[in-house]
């Protein structure tokens, strides 16, 4: 895949609610699986950011290991 | 799976058949792998190897009669691997390497041998290897008395005291001027029997009638020994050495295996297990390990330079590069599929049966069983015909019945071909001005999603040239879910279109796409489905000379059609009806994947594309070709290619053809739909009621070509957009001043970056996920 060009996380702003996001707690949800994990979030309507990094590194990587379970 | 059948298909594949050297090598010793570390100058593994299996390796690597030699298959290119003189050079070398430690055993027995020849010195080893306590009794005044006397000159007394001097470090009692004698008394044998848990007599020819109250005898005098077990009559009492060979050639490497299977007789004997049971030890043999060695140039033999002194070390290396070495892996040769995973097909339905049969744990073969093209050229060239495509479908068959398979790997094809199969692009009429149809014209799904104009053009030509109405069917025929291993999806989309076929009065299918040919023919075999290409051929074609035909063009067959002979006959009649010079690249029945078959790009783009990229080299020419993913793919990694349309119906704007780049999946569906609407407007005058979305988003070519590679479409893209500028829901990045934005489509998440130009969104940037995110709340 293509290295990601993600812009900073400190940088992004909700539009929507014209705030900075902030690191919150977000249920990441494959296959019946929930997991907890801390990711970027707009704090009063709860947008979560994810980026291309991590959808391609780390998100993928336990898809897959979901999927072969 | 079945597990009789995973059987059956794991016992067609050859490659781990020994190698005819060491097959025919008594001991089985594994020149091959010896060879090749002496080629990779690595002499201690050589000599590990060879020291693991022969006992003496000083005396064995001098005078060795070599059968290996003998069936050796360089022979047919340029002369057999002198591997005897190899063995010498490494002995020479590594012989001080050579380190030997007995086991401990827990119970040592005592074993008396009778004769210290090669058989008998042998069999002493082996059993002092094994802990046991070993004595010799030899009549002569040295050991291996005919060593000396039989091979003065190729074996130099220094290896003979080499080879001794190490059984002698193990333990053994050589007792020499001890002739061993009938009954009773010091040397008798009865005495020995006596003293001993087992005894051997490791004799030479002649008879051997004094022992004959002891032990049965044969006619002639000997004693009589069970050419398997090495077993006599008495049970404490084996046999051995050149005694029962009478009359045949001496052979050093025979003499030691005589002694070494004596040796494990005893051995079970002294452990109380059975002489036979689950034995292998059964010598010399051949091997079925197909080589083709007519893919190999002839290299002659390595001459020493000094005849007497045998190879130098370098000569030795040399000589071991002219090794192939032997291996069938004629499949892995051909498909980068098996090469990619560093397999061959023995090993692979092992795995993939393995990996079918996991009750808990990690299936870690998913995607590899996903990433065949089912092409069928491993069947083509495996000399005993093992189908690998069939082993893989049929795992993703057993998988996707128990829900195991991931369908993340063909989620995305099996979209398309969803598409392909709606009311986007699905169609189903008879020529305008006609209530039936003589034939139904069915071009596939992804001829039109390439060249929509082209499959206009060539509905009115069959129009005008067949009578009796020509139908016309847009659909697809399933292949992607017969790939994907969804049998019971493919079967409901064989009823659907069966229906829709006996609803156009059940005319003959004439289709444009060997792979419809292929699945409509599996899944439909009543229906007649013929290719459109022999049609054309007997039609004729009215242009004498298309343009795209002015440079040769390599032919590319379709792998769906490696066994379509009378289709292969009919594109070559074409393509040289209209001026083309074709030239064959492997021919047909040799032809490879695109890449798309099996959906191997879908679930393994790295592999697909060494696939497509190792055919992409075979040839500078131009390629021809009859399938539309073929031309596509083949466009998509940079080879300029044609389709046989574009030779029949050259491009109306008078564009080169070969140079007409893959539209891409996103692409492919508008195609569809403007396909059909075109249709529907100036055949039958009508307007279609689901018309294009449209959009002003603008996405960069760039980055168009980067979403193909993600699997993501432009409109989920544009939706995710128009979704944002709507609700206002997404991220604005004070830096770019860029907004990103999301949408989830079926079971993927889509994030686009985007800018706004003027009030016109230009994409930067796309990726996906599958799991899904939640603010907690």
């Amino acid at each position: 895949m293509t290295t990601p060009n993600d812009p900073t996380v400190s940088d992004l702003v909700c539009a929507r609610c014209d705030v900075p996001l902030e690191m919150g707690k977000v249920n990441a949800s494959y296959l019946g699986q929930v997991f907890p994990v801390d990711l970027p979030r707009c704090p009063s309507c709860g947008f979560v950011y994810v980026s291309e990094e991590l959808a391609y590194g780390r998100m993928l990587n336990v898809e897959q290991a979901l999927e072969d379970k | 799976m079945d597990s009789k059948k995973v059987k059956q298909w794991e016992a067609l594949c050859i490659e781990e058949q020994p190698p005819a050297c060491t097959a025919a090598c008594p001991l089985h010793v594994d020149a091959r792998a010896m060879v090749e570390k002496i080629a990779a100058g690595d002499f201690s593994a050589a000599f590990a190897i060879y020291a693991r299996i022969v006992p003496f390796p000083a005396i064995i690597g001098h005078i060795c009669d070599h059968p290996c030699e003998g069936v050796c298959r360089r022979e047919e290119a340029g002369g057999a691997v002198r591997i005897g003189l190899i063995e010498r050079a490494l002995v020479e070398a590594s012989y001080p390497t050579l380190k030997r430690t007995a086991q401990q055993a827990r119970r040592a027995k005592r074993v008396a041998i009778v004769g210290a020849g090669l058989s008998g010195l042998t069999a002493a080893y082996d059993l002092l290897m094994k802990g046991h306590q070993v004595t010799v009794f030899e009549a002569d005044a040295h050991p291996l008395e005919r060593l000396h006397h039989d091979y003065a000159d190729d074996l130099p007394p220094s290896a003979i005291a080499a080879d001794l001097g190490m059984l002698q470090r193990l333990g053994v009692d050589i007792r020499c001027r001890s002739r061993v004698v009938a009954g009773a008394g010091p040397l008798g044998l009865d005495t020995l029997i006596g003293d001993h848990d087992a005894v051997l007599l490791a004799l030479g020819p002649g008879p051997a009638l004094a022992f004959s109250p002891t032990v049965r005898l044969t006619d002639n005098g000997r004693i009589d020994i069970d050419p398997f077990s090495r077993a006599t009559s008495h049970p404490k009492v084996f046999g051995g050495g050149f005694h029962s060979e009478q009359g045949e050639r001496y052979s050093p490497i025979g003499s030691v295996h005589d002694g070494r299977r004596a040796a494990a007789s005893i051995d079970r004997f002294l452990q109380g297990a059975s002489l036979t049971a689950q034995r292998q030890d059964d010598g010399a043999g051949g091997t079925c390990l197909f080589v083709n060695t007519a893919a190999h140039p002839p290299v002659p033999p390595v001459e020493p330079l000094d005849r007497r002194a045998g190879y130098s070390e370098a000569e030795a290396v040399e000589e071991a590069r002219r090794c192939f070495p032997c291996h069938c892996l004629e499949c892995v040769k051909a498909c980068p599929f098996l090469a990619h995973y560093k397999t061959y097909p023995r090993r692979a339905v092992r795995e993939i049966y393995n990996n079918d049969s996991i009750v808990m744990g990690n299936r870690k073969s998913n995607r590899m069983i996903d990433s065949c093209a089912l092409c069928g050229l491993c069947d083509a060239v495996c000399p005993t015909d093992l189908a690998m495509g069939d082993v893989c479908l049929e795992a993703r068959r057993s998988m996707v019945e128990r829900g195991h398979m991931p369908i993340s790997h063909h989620e995305f094809a099996l979209n398309d071909m969803a598409h392909a199969r709606s009311a986007r692009f699905a169609l189903a009429r008879h020529q305008p001005g006609f209530a039936a149809s003589s034939v139904l014209f069915f071009p596939g799904c992804q001829l039109p999603a390439s060249s929509p104009d082209q499959v206009v053009r060539l509905y009115r030509h069959l129009c005008a040239s067949i009578e009796g109405g020509v139908g016309l069917m847009l659909d697809c025929c399933g292949a992607p879910a017969h790939w994907a291993g969804r049998q019971q999806f493919h079967e409901e989309i064989a009823a659907e279109l069966r229906s829709t076929w006996k609803a156009m009065g059940q005319p003959t299918i004439v289709t444009a796409c060997s792979s419809c040919l292929k699945t409509l023919g599996q899944s439909l075999p009543d229906i007649p489905v013929h290719s459109v290409w022999p049609l054309l051929s007997e039609l004729g074609w009215q242009i004498e000379a298309s343009p795209a035909a002015s440079l040769p063009l390599a032919i590319h067959d379709p792998c769906s059609g490696r066994h379509a002979k009378g289709v292969q006959r009919a594109v070559r009649e074409l393509a040289a009806a209209v001026g083309a010079e074709v030239r064959e690249l492997s021919g047909a029945e040799l032809t490879t994947c695109c890449g798309y078959g099996g959906l191997a790009q879908f679930a393994n783009p790295v592999v697909a594309d060494k696939i497509v990229d190792q055919r992409i080299g075979e040839s500078e020419d131009d390629y021809l070709t009859y399938c539309a993913m073929c031309r596509d793919n083949f466009a998509r990694r940079g080879k300029r290619a044609v389709h046989l349309l574009d030779l029949l119906l050259p491009p109306i704007d008078g564009s080169d053809p070969a140079a007409r780049p893959d539209p891409g999946f996103s692409r492919r569906r508008e195609n569809r739909t403007r396909l059909k609407m075109a249709l529907l407007k100036d055949l039958w005058d009508e307007d279609m009621t689901d018309p294009l979305p449209q959009s002003n988003v603008v996405i960069p070519d760039e980055v168009r070509a980067q979403m193909e590679r993600k699997l993501i479409l432009a409109e989920d893209v544009i939706a995710v957009i128009t979704n944002a500028e709507s609700s206002g829901q997404k991220l604005k990045d004070r830096a770019s001043d860029h907004f990103i934005a999301t949408g989830r489509a079926g079971n993927v998440t889509t994030w686009v970056e985007y800018e706004l130009a003027d009030g016109v969104p230009i994409v930067r940037r796309a990726y996906c996920h599958r799991m899904e995110v939640e603010a907690k709340p």
